[in-house]
């Protein structure tokens, strides 16, 4: 059965309580490495998120989608609102004509092409496409075994500690250069908690 | 034709965008439109694509807009939010790859001449140039 608007409802509130439960350690690791935003600028993206949530759960899955990465755009206020949010944009694009969890890896892949166009970034630049290219490229490997949800959990905590050794040249990061080295990317660090979010739902739904 | 191409200015703070316009209106006048933003949705540090997008269209003009942004934030803000314009905006402004205070005052007298979209844009973007 394709995921219905109901089980996205459960996921987005559950990512969303999840990220805002981090406000204070995403706002530490960017204040280490960023400009210390990255915490309350997500509790605000995903607090405006969670207000619409009836909506979200209200519309066809390709349209809630594009709800939440709307809503993302317009409310974040720093870099990961127009990162986040056109992630959640072309997922509801790429869904068209295509479901899921059948369509996964594509419509995924999506989202990850659209994050790294608009931060004209690749993987290995101590970024969330850090978290996000190892989990893309898992689903694509891995699609339809039964331990996929698990191999994303642990796929996106390994790839986000990957950051931490890596010299950043995007984002705020890269103006510290050799300092940035040693702290994980706040981006990455969110993108795990939400992956890991939408796992922790994914084993509970009946 | 007396349209002049509009300048926006994107700061993650208001006072730094807010002088930069004051600036530009001393040094290059009035009849450029200029319009400005800054800071996040709860009026903290940061950018806004909704105020980015008010922006644009306070200084609409049919030659275009140019936009001067501060930091990374500003700039992809400030991209999501042409994207987000009515189709037939869109093509018509530009994101600088310029100083925001230099940039913007070049860019503007460029404007008051009665330049074109990409010659305001071409001037603002040399100071830039490595």
């Amino acid at each position: 059965m394709p995921l219905q608007p109901e089980q996205l409802k459960t996921m987005v509130k559950a990512a969303a309580e999840q990220v805002i439960a981090c406000t204070a350690e995403l706002t530490a690791l960017d204040q280490a490495i960023g400009d210390g935003d990255h915490g309350i600028n997500m509790k605000r993206g995903f607090e405006a998120v969670l207000g619409k949530l009836d909506a979200i759960g209200a519309q066809p899955v390709d349209e809630a989608f594009q709800t939440i990465g709307k809503t993302l755009v317009m409310t974040v206020g720093g870099a990961s609102g127009p990162l986040y949010g056109s992630f959640f944009l072309a997922v509801g694009e790429a869904l068209r004509g295509k479901q899921l969890p059948d369509d996964l890896a594509d419509v995924f892949g999506s989202g990850v092409g659209a994050v790294s166009a608009r931060g004209r970034s690749q993987a290995g630049e101590k970024t969330m496409l850090d978290v996000l290219v190892p989990v893309q490229e898992l689903l694509r490997n891995a699609a339809g075994q039964s331990d996929l949800v698990e191999r994303v959990r642990t796929t996106a905590s390994k790839a986000a500690a990957a950051t931490a050794p890596m010299q950043a040249t995007k984002g705020r990061a890269a103006f510290l250069g050799a300092r940035s080295v040693g702290h994980v990317d706040p981006g990455a660090r969110s993108s795990c908690v939400l992956l890991h979010a939408v796992c922790d739902t994914l084993e509970k739904l009946p | 034709m007396n349209d002049m191409v509009g300048i926006v200015i994107v700061s993650h703070s208001k006072d730094i965008a807010k002088g930069t316009a004051d600036m530009v209106r001393q040094m290059v006048g009035s009849e450029v439109k200029v319009a400005f933003c800054g800071g996040d949705p709860d009026g903290g540090l940061g950018t806004n694509v909704s105020l980015i997008i008010d922006a644009i269209n306070a200084a609409w003009s049919p030659k275009g807009v140019a936009i001067l942004v501060d930091l990374g934030g500003a700039e992809t803000n400030s991209e999501m939010a042409v994207e987000m314009l009515q189709p037939e905006r869109q093509g018509l402004v530009v994101v600088c790859n310029a100083p925001i205070v230099e940039g913007a005052v070049m860019a503007a007298t460029e404007a008051a001449g009665g330049s074109s979209l990409d010659e305001v844009r071409a001037v603002a973007e040399e100071l830039s140039a490595s």
